[in-house]
């Protein structure tokens, strides 16, 4: 108890942080001074050596971590809850989704899915609406969506058609350049044109967005109505993740004596265990303890279903686990840099979704009744271990070797990956080439990534993005407006990314402390 | 495609050249995503050349690559490539060979699909264009300068093949760009590039014409000291040079 009175005492009078967060913490912290979630003594002791991780979402979950609500059937219907009929125009549609963003729970507060806009708006875009309108009313809504909505795993979808509102968010993000909204677009190598592929690659220039994903891939996983949301986890509308819960693979091969084929016999399955157990407890918490399901308006105006929920399983520190186990086993490659350890980096992953995928969890209809597998990127308190299944910061191979280490792992992670490749600023005047990589990198089975140009103005860091002058201002005044830049903050101070030779994948996560 | 009696050519794959280099991506060499193959010796000798250790022909088996060779290394990084671009030195005078590696990836199924240019200092005849053009889909000339007083001091040869070349490669339809280095106070005067704009536009109104300031890094010490231009003359220089619809770019 005493430790939670300094804590929060630290918190409200931290200088450095807004009133808003500020509240969010607090509420996080408040429900530490009830009982965790039950589990077993293994699964306690491995969470608490963080071999195992919890996101530190607190101790009784009362919100789904990712919500995806079903905006089109909402702009279809009106809200009853929120007393918002169906809009008839589009000033009015803009309108609505604000007032509905403003209502979707997370844990960070801030929705992570604004919806897959321009099929959400498209039927608001009469031909009597210039594109010069467009332009207005979509940079009007940005900066509305940036400044009431400041985190940067606040997310939205576009394509795989090309449309005038896609055309338009391109348009007006090189113009606003600003870190809010994140940006997807999906991809499918038939019905995506070149040219819209390619302005997107222009607007990555300038803003370091959209993400990229496989679309074809995305739907063979999910379904049709699936949006790559927050950092780039990739989930069903109208659903989403209950919690997502990732296992530390260096901590798991630094608890490990024998050989690396041992280890996928033996400690990996143990860990994997621990790890279901606490996905398990926690949606259990959420959905038996707090009825989210069962109370909130979203479910009850059919916007989300809990049959379109499931868990995320989260893996990361790949890189360190197999370049351990190589080394025990007295081979010295490095992961990235060495085919046999590439290979056993495969093995071990496809071993991790073989185990995931038969080990029932509740309530996680979404994924057949098991977790989602996440390549997880990293949070700002990760010291020496390599977010996801990367490799590290600075030991990055050239692009191809890159990408041909990465790629099999893909078709693993159902609910995301996004590798971050980094490309110089020649790139620039030739976006085509951007594109050519883009549509190998489908054809090879990769699930979705982004670029990051040198020189850009904007930096990922874990994988979410943040203005390099937010992070200096940060560093000068110890003060930001976005919340995630925090986060940035940390991460950049523990891995130096800024100064990484390639670039890193997505993730989100509230800072704990 | 096996080589028959009647044809005595050897097969394509067969067939060596010099290869100083090559690099699997690159995005300067042409449109979209690039395997570059950097072909060994030039004629030319220019000044400014950034690359002047591939300007000695090779002899013997040192640089000796077979198309066969070539073609496993663009294997890997075909699915991330638009095409293939061969450059130098001088890719044209191992005509043979990028005629064969031209052949070899167009009819091979995984590389069919990527297309070959080649990146030339513009110095090849009609029929060496000739024997090129149905395995060619485009071509980047440098045009060192229009003026063959100066382009013969900048690169010891006349510029009358250069001007030939793009005057026919850009009516073949292959022509992707051609390339302006510009070297501050010899080949930037205003009344030259005005002249070579006009030229460049009566050949093609609306071609793409790379302006290129003269970098120190890798080329030869020089006596005077070749100076790189500052961004502000390269603008100048591409102002003057600005014809009609000519697509500038400057680097
Ligand atoms: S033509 Fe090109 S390779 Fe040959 S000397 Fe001139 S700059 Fe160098």
């Amino acid at each position: 108890m005493h430790e939670l009175q300094e804590r929060a005492r630290t918190l409200v009078q931290d200088p450095a942080l807004s009133y808003d967060q500020k509240l969010r913490r607090l509420a996080a912290l408040a429900t530490e001074a009830l009982p965790y979630p039950e589990l077993s003594p293994a699964c306690q002791e491995a969470l608490e050596k963080r071999v195992i991780c919890d996101m530190y979402e607190g101790h009784a979950p009362f919100t789904a971590r990712y919500i995806l609500p079903d905006y089109e059937k909402a702009i279809r219907r009106g809200l009853t809850y929120l007393e918002m009929p169906a809009p008839t125009n589009l000033d009015d549609a803009l309108a609505f989704l604000l007032v509905m963003y403003a209502n979707v729970p997370s844990v960070t507060t801030y929705p992570v899915y604004l919806g897959d806009l321009d099929k959400v708006l498209e039927p608001f875009v009469t031909d009597e609406i210039t594109d010069d309108d467009l332009d207005t009313r979509l940079r009007r809504f940005w900066i509305s969506i940036d400044r009431m909505f400041p985190d940067a795993f606040v997310h939205l979808d576009l394509g795989p058609h090309d449309s005038r509102i896609t055309r338009s968010v391109f348009r007006v993000e090189r113009s606003l350049r600003q870190s809010v909204p994140n940006i997807t677009l999906k991809v499918d190598p038939v019905v995506t044109p070149d040219d819209l592929v390619e302005d997107g690659v222009r607007t990555v220039f300038e803003t370091g967005k959209p993400h990229f994903v496989n679309h074809p891939m995305m739907v063979g996983d999910h379904g049709e109505h699936y949006a790559a949301v927050s950092c780039y986890n990739s989930l069903k509308i109208g659903g989403g993740a209950h919690t997502l819960v990732r296992l530390n693979l260096k901590e798991a091969a630094l608890r490990h004596d024998g050989t690396a084929d041992e280890f996928l016999t033996s400690t990996l399955p143990r860990f994997v265990e621990l790890t279901a157990e606490l996905a398990e407890a926690r949606v259990r918490s959420l959905v038996e303890g707090q009825h989210f399901y069962d109370t909130h308006w979203l479910a009850q105006e059919g916007l989300i279903d809990i049959h379109r929920f499931s868990a995320m399983f989260g893996i990361f520190g790949l890189a360190e686990c197999v370049n351990l186990l190589m080394q025990h086993d007295g081979h010295d490659g490095r992961y990235g840099h060495d085919d046999i350890t590439n290979a056993f980096a495969v093995r071990l992953v496809e071993h991790v979704a073989d185990l995931v995928s038969v080990r029932p969890l509740p309530y996680c209809d979404g994924g057949g009744g098991f977790a989602y597998l996440h390549s997880q990127s990293g949070i700002d308190l990760d010291h020496d271990v390599t977010a996801g299944t990367r490799i590290p910061v600075g030991d990055e191979p050239d692009l191809l070797a890159h990408l041909t280490t990465c790629a099999p792992h893909h078709q693993l992670f159902a609910s995301g990956v996004s590798d971050i490749f980094h490309v110089d600023e020649t790139a620039v005047r030739n976006p085509q080439a951007m594109v050519d990589i883009i549509r190998g990198a489908f054809r090879q089975g990769m699930r979705d990534f982004t670029f990051n140009l040198d020189s850009n103005e904007f930096v990922r860091i874990t994988g979410y993005l943040v203005r390099k002058s937010d992070l200096a201002s940060i560093a000068a005044t110890g003060s930001a407006r976005h919340s995630s830049d925090h986060l940035a903050a940390g991460a950049e101070h523990n891995f130096h990314l800024t100064q990484r030779a390639v670039k890193r994948i997505g993730c989100h996560e509230r800072d704990p402390r | 495609m096996s080589a028959t009696h009647a044809d005595p050519r050897p097969h394509p794959e067969s067939v060596t050249g010099f290869v100083a280099d090559t690099i699997t991506f690159s995005n300067v060499d042409g449109p979209g995503n690039r395997f570059v193959v950097f072909l060994q010796g030039c004629n030319f000798d220019c000044v400014a050349c950034h690359n002047p250790q591939t300007i000695p022909l090779a002899q013997g088996d040192h640089f000796r690559t077979s198309v066969a060779e070539i073609l496993e290394r663009i294997r890997p990084a075909e699915p991330f490539l638009g095409g293939i671009t061969v450059s130098g030195g001088e890719a044209t005078l191992q005509l043979d060979f990028v005629e064969a590696l031209f052949t070899a990836v167009k009819a091979d199924p995984q590389l069919s699909r990527l297309t070959c240019f080649v990146d030339s200092n513009g110095s090849l005849d009609d029929a060496g264009w000739q024997r090129l053009r149905p395995v060619m889909d485009g071509a980047m000339i440098d045009l060192k300068c229009f003026d063959d007083e100066i382009h013969r001091s900048m690169t010891g040869q006349s510029n009358a093949d250069v001007l030939h070349s793009i005057e026919m490669l850009a009516g073949w339809g292959v022509l992707d760009e051609v390339r302006l280095l510009i070297l501050h106070g010899v080949n930037d005067s205003a009344s030259l590039l005005r002249r070579t704009g006009e030229w460049l536009a009566s050949v093609d109104p609306a071609m793409r014409v790379k302006v290129i300031g003269f970098r120190a890094h890798g080329a030869r010490p020089h006596q005077p000291p070749l100076v790189e231009p500052t961004v502000g003359e390269l603008t100048t220089a591409a102002a003057n040079l600005q014809v009609a619809a000519l697509n500038l770019c400057i680097v």
